[in-house]
Order: C-alpha cells, then structure tokens, then sequence
C-alpha cells in the first residue's frame, strides 16, 4: 500500500453518509405528510439506546442478521445472488431443532453435530440451485425462490405432530432440545438479559470472510469472477466450479445464520422463529459493501431501528407507529443503493479528471523542453 | 440476467440448438397430455382433475401471476430485469383496496395500476437513470412497498368500519357472468365423465363459467402484449433497447425513454394483479395477500421465453397447480404422480430415441419411484400440494433452461453513448 488515498477514503465515506441522511430526509418527509412530528421519533429511538436491556437485544438481533449478510455477500462478491438465504437458513434451524431433540451426546460433541447439521442443510438446499445453475443452466434468482417456497412447505411438514412436531398451545414446535445442545450465554442479570454466545460465531465468521476473500487464492478467484467473469476464465478460474463451491459455502452460512437465537435462547423451532431474515439480509449487505465491517456496522443499524422502534407505539404524550422504522429500512437500502452508485460515477469523473489534468500537465511541460531545446 | 453470466443458453450448437417447437407440434404435445390426463383421470377416478370449477378456479389464480408476468415481459423486453414485481404487486393490493372501498371497484382497478406503476418509476429512476443493479434495485423496492403498505393501512384501514390494521374493509364486487347456454352445455358433458370429451368440456367451461369483467381484460391483455412489441414500430424499439441498446441510439431511439416506459408500464401490470387479488379475487386487502406472486409470474414469464403465449402457458399451469390446493388437493395431487409417471415415461423414451441412454435409464427410475409412491399410498402429504408450484417451476426450468433466450442485454447497464 503506498500511501493514505484521500479520494478513495472520501468516496468510500460519501455513499453511505449520503444514503443516511437521505433515508432521514425522507422519512421525515414521510412522517410530515402523516401529519407527525418530523424529528421526535428518531429521538425517542435513540433515547432507548443507553438502556443496557436494549442494547442486549440489539446485540443479539445483529448477530443473525450478520452471518445471513455475510451468507448474501459471499455470494454478492462474484455477482451470485443467492435469493434464498430465507429458505436455507429456516430449514437448516429446523433439521437442527430436530436433531437436537433427538439425539443426546456430551456437550463437546453436541455443539460440533448441530454445528455440522445446520451447515450440512444449509449447503444441501443451496446447492440445488448452484447445481441447477451449472448443469441446467437455470437462474439461481429464480431456483432459489421457488427453493424458499419449498422450504416453507418442508417445514410444514417436518413440524406435523406425527412427523417430528410438538404441540405447545396454540403453537407447533419441535421439541425442546437437549439440554447439552444449549449454547450458554454471557448473564447479565435477570433485568438486563443474556447475550447469546454464539454472538462470537458471527464475529469468527467476519474474520474467516475477510481472511478467505482477501488472502487466499480462492478468495482471489471468486473476486475475479465477480469483477470480469471472461478475465477470470482467461487466468484458468473455472467458472462453474466457482459457482458451485460458493453456493455451497454460502448455503453452509445462511445455514448458521439461526443458530444463536435457537441453541441461545429459544431452544425449539416453533412458528414464531423470525421469517424474511434472508431479505433483510440482502439489504444489509448491501448497506455494508459486502465488507466485513461495513455489514458489522450495519447489521447494528438494523438490530437498533427493529429493537428501538417498538417503543414508538406506547411513547407518550403521542404514539408513533413503528412501521415507520420498515420504512426507514427501505428507503436505507434505496438511499443505499443510489448513493453509492452515484458517488461511484462521480468518482470515476474525478479520477478521469485529475489523471486527465496530470497528463496535460506532463505533456505542456514536454512541449516547453522541446521549445528549450 | 444471471442466466447468462455462467451458462450461454444458446452458445454451443447454433444450427441445432435454434430449433423452435412449431405450432403444430406443440397443439400435438397438448392434445397429446390432454389425453393423458383423460385416461389418468379414469383410472383414478379423481374426476376433480379436470372439472369446471377445478379449471374455473385455476383461471382466477392464474390471472395475477398472468398479470405479473406481462409486467416482467415489458419490462424485461426493454433490458430492465424486474424482480421487484412483488413489491409493485403489494402497491397494487393496497391502492387498489384503499380506492375501491371509497370510490367502487373500477376506481380501485385504476388506482391499483398508479400504485404499482408508482413502484416502477423507483425502479426505473434506481435502474436506468443510476444505472443500480436491477436486482439490488427490486429487492429494495420489494422491502420498501412492504413497510410503505403497512405503515398506510396503520392510518387508513385501522380507523375505517370493518377495517384492522392488516385489513381493509370489503369491497363491492365487480359482478361476476358465465356465458348463457355454453356455460351450463359443459358444465352437463363435463359432468358425464366421457373419455376426453368431458375434460375438454371441463377445460373450456372452466374459461366460460363465473367470469369475472377483469379476468376477460387479463385474458385480452395477453394477446394485445403481443400485437403491441411484435407488430408496431414502438413495440419494435422498445425490445430493440432490449436486445441491443447501442444499435437502438445510433437509429435515434431514445432508449432511456423506451426503458422508462416499459418499466412503468410493467408496474401497471403488476400492479393491476395486485388490485385483481384484493378486488377480485378476495374482497379485502390483507397484509401478504400476494404470497410471492410477483416472483412466481416472473418465473412464469421465463418458463414461457420471454414471449407472451409461452407466459399465458406457464401462468396457466400455476394456476391449475395453484387450484389444487383449494379442491381436494390431496387426493388429486395423489392422482397426479401417476400421470407424472407416464409423462416420464415417455420422456425417457425420447431421451433414448435422441440416443442419450444414461439420462434415459434415470428417467425410467424415477418414473419406476413415482409408480412405487403412487401405488403404495391414498394421499399425498398437503404441504406437498403446497409446494406443487414451486416443484414444477423447478422441474420444468431445469428441463427447458437451455432452450430458453433472453432478450441479449437484459440486466445489463447502459449509458447514454457507450458505444462510441
């Protein structure tokens, strides 16, 4: 690296600042027309913050959407869209549940088994649409779509109660699971809550990302793929393997991506397992750049407006609705997806620019010592 | 548009991979399930298979996810991929819903197309002016008309009579006709149970029985599609912005305006299904009234190559999978395997006429498990009726990808005097 690059830094910084305070804008907008108060609401969610109670939850939240953003980045990187982080992660926290409930080791061998199912299932269903993808030709847009649907149709019938489902009152669930699939939590106290501890699951998966993008040659392969696909194919990256391998490990991601709020907290899947977590993982990976921190950064974000906004519906004297946080989501990930764009032409505008200027420069100067001589 | 990033549908092969089904052919393969289908039909005895109301329920379904497709066709046609379909869909449910139950239905049907088409403009402000990803775009739009409907129906339905916060109140229907005489004919020989005479009775009562005004508009909407890109001068520059935009501009189109169009005219579309399920097909909006319609129309526009009859093809047969669910899916489902079977069958025969015998010889056991499935069971499970849609969208895009062509710069960015 040769030196600190301003231009780069700026535009880097540009898109997301822009998006935010678009995505404000707007929002506001948006509350004014109601007939709101334009700015309280922000300033009731951010009065939540210093709560520790809260902020447990926005951690907790984060984590599952980090490891389902950096499932869609993977992906993302070499122009892979992979749709159906939705289905691969709900599945994949189901055969766990179900495993979990069925089968008893020590805690050492537990943890490492649901660890693999949830992987295994996760790769499984995605890599139907990756081997759909380069046999048949068929888009994984579309494959992993439909795959979403049929995931929820298994689950359906995976959680019949003469299948593997229980019957907990009006809910259908799989069954607790054994005590030695419980992943423990940091306790913070009955009023503050736990923090889940697969919390650091997200945080090694981050790493791993970073570490395998950046620094090794798969990583390069795959960004090649993603930057020029008929570059990539001309230095020997075959194309279809590339797809195969990444939809797979994207799979395996997603596939974890329910893990800390199921061996953490909930401990059975039930019909109130959160659903839509892979859409809303597209739109913070995209918030994030599809960098590791970036989505760290973001993934708080969103935790933060899903944990905040609640209470906007029981603010006094007057009550917001808490919608009002999903749209704010929507017009980020809009906001997001312009901004950087824009800012990525006008960067180019000025690059071209400046280069253009150097090079007049260097050729008057040319022209001078031709004129001398 | 990711189809082609890795494989090149018609990239090996020109000379033979250019074959196309001819219209003979094709009203031969149809005649040729039909009858099928007759005799599944008797051996079975699920004669729900191919009854009126079966078939007048799979047209109501189908209409939407028709409806859905057309909006992807104009859009995709012009080079713009919309998945954000869906999104512009929830528009079309709300708006429609919000005006329909103030104004009447036919107001609602208006403001439905608006919505959706309000959703486009986003789209194609994101896609053609910002040059945004167009998949990035529409997943955005779909997350935003989601929380943009909701947090309406906060303000308008909850306060309304017989209206919550998910809900809107009822809507007048549009009224509803069968065509006099011919409706009730079919309706009697379609209830004899004749061999092939009764399921074609069954399939065309089924277009003629409890119509609705606007499931005949849809119906219309399909072949005027087709007169509009393939018969007229704007329908012309409009697909050639989709095939190769450079080419279109240095014949003075002006192809941001032909994009704009069509993917404005694709959220009318989409928003009109949209308007269809809360007016037509329900009489209330509900919150996830679409259920993923605007994806499953887009696949249906694929399955159908990018042209409108393939799209009314692949629509259909949603819907006719779709009705399942409602008549006495389990048992009819059941019935279904066998024809599976059959149609596999005869698959693997013409895979080894085409001298292909491993894949032949996978296709016989495949058909051999489905025989074994159908003869050992009653009932299908109904999550599998559930996700019958989904399975034959796979099934069928995994066997007729490699046939398909996209319209050559879909998906693809474009700038003003990029070829220069």
């Amino acid at each position: 690296m040769k030196k600190f690059d301003k231009e780069r830094v700026l535009v880097a910084v540009a898109g997301p600042v822009i998006a935010i305070v678009l995505a404000i804008v707007l929002t506001s907008v948006v509350l004014l027309a109601s007939g709101k108060n334009p700015i309280e609401p922000y300033v009731l969610m951010l009065q939540q913050l210093p709560y520790s109670d809260i902020q447990v939850l926005i951690i907790n939240q984060a984590s599952l959407y980090y490891i389902a953003a950096i499932a869609v980045a993977l992906g993302f990187r070499m122009n892979l869209f992979n749709i159906g982080v939705d289905g691969q992660y709900r599945l994949a926290a189901v055969m766990t549940a179900v495993v979990g409930a069925h089968v008893a080791l020590p805690g050492v061998l537990q943890i490492p088994l649901l660890l693999i199912v949830a992987m295994a299932t996760g790769a499984f269903w995605a890599g139907i649409a990756g081997v759909l993808k380069v046999t048949r030709g068929v888009s994984e847009v579309v494959a992993t779509i439909m795959l979403n649907s049929i995931a929820t149709a298994v689950i359906g019938y995976v959680t019949l109660t003469d299948v593997w489902g229980v019957q907990v009152g009006d809910n259908v669930t799989t069954g607790v699971m054994k005590k030695s699939g419980w992943f423990p939590g940091i306790n913070l106290g009955s009023d503050v809550g736990e923090i889940y501890g697969l919390v650091f699951l997200a945080v090694v998966l981050g790493i791993g990302y970073w570490v395998v993008l950046n620094r090794t040659r798969f990583g390069f392969d795959l960004r090649a793929t993603g930057a020029s696909e008929t570059a990539a194919a001309a230095s020997g990256v075959d194309a279809k393997r590339m797809v195969l391998v990444s939809m797979l490990i994207s799979g395996a991601i997603a596939g974890l991506a329910g893990l800390p709020l199921l061996l953490g907290d909930t401990h059975t899947y039930s019909l109130s397992f959160p659903a839509g977590l892979g859409f809303t993982a597209i739109g913070i990976a995209l918030l994030g750049r599809n960098n590791p921190g970036g989505i760290a950064l973001a993934a708080l974000l969103w935790a933060f407006l899903d944990k905040a906004s609640p209470a906007l519906d029981y603010a006094t004297p007057v009550a917001y609705d808490k919608e009002i946080a999903t749209i704010m989501q929507g017009l980020i990930v809009f906001a997001v997806v312009i901004s950087y764009e824009a800012v990525r032409q006008w960067g180019l505008r000025r690059q071209q620019k400046r280069v253009g200027a150097e090079l007049a420069a260097a050729a008057a100067q040319n022209t001078k010592k031709e004129v001398a001589a | 548009m990711s189809t082609a990033t890795i494989a090149k549908p018609q990239a090996k092969q020109p000379g033979r991979g250019g074959r196309r089904m001819s219209l003979p052919v094709l009203l031969l393969v149809i005649a040729g399930v039909l009858v099928l289908t007759s005799i599944v039909r008797l051996i079975t005895g699920a004669d729900g298979i191919t009854s009126v109301g079966q078939m007048s329920t799979a047209l109501q379904l189908a209409v939407p996810i028709g409806l859905a497709g057309l909006g992807g066709l104009w859009a995709e046609r012009a080079g713009v991929v919309n998945i954000g379909l869906e999104g512009m869909m929830i528009l079309g449910t709300w708006f429609g819903a919000w005006a329909g139950y103030q104004w009447g239905p036919w107001v609602g049907i208006a403001f439905g197309i608006i919505g959706g088409a309000l959703g486009a403009v986003l789209h194609a402000v994101a896609t053609v002016t910002f040059n945004v990803n167009h998949i990035v775009s529409g997943v955005a739009l779909n997350i935003l008309a989601l929380g943009v409907t909701r947090y309406l129906s906060k303000f308008t339905f909850a306060d309304a009579p017989q209206g919550s916060t998910k809900q809107s109140p009822p809507i007048d229907s549009l009224g509803e006709f069968s065509i006099p005489g011919l409706s009730d004919w079919l309706n009697t020989l379609n209830g004899k149970h004749w061999f092939l005479v009764s399921d074609i009775a069954g399939l065309l009562g089924g277009l003629v029985t409890d119509l609705s005004p606007l499931t005949v508009i849809a119906v219309a909407l399909v072949p005027l599609t087709w007169w509009v890109l393939w018969r007229t001068a704007f329908g012309l520059r409009l697909r050639s912005c989709g095939e190769n935009p450079v080419a279109a501009e240095s014949l003075g189109v002006n192809v941001y305006k032909y994009k704009y169009i069509a993917v404005i005219i694709s959220g009318g579309f989409a928003g009109l299904g949209g308007a269809f399920l809360s007016i037509v097909a329900s009489n209330v909006y509900l919150d996830g009234q679409t259920a993923g319609r605007g994806y499953i129309g887009l696949a249906a526009m694929i399955f159908g190559n990018w042209m409108p009859g393939g799209l009314a093809l692949g629509a259909g047969l949603f819907g006719y999978t779709d009705s399942l669910n409602l008549r006495g899916g389990t048992t009819n489902v059941h019935a279904l395997i066998l024809l599976v079977a059959i149609l596999l069958v005869f698959g693997a025969g013409y895979l080894a006429w085409r001298k292909k015998y491993v894949p032949a010889v996978v296709t016989v056991v495949v058909a051999a498990l489905m025989f074994l499935w159908y003869t050992s069971t009653n009932e299908v499970p109904r999550q599998l009726v559930t996700a019958t849609p989904y399975l034959v969208t796979l099934l069928v895009l995994s066997l007729s990808a490699q046939k398909l062509r996209m319209p050559k710069a879909d998906g693809l960015p474009y700038r003003k005097g990029q070829g220069k």
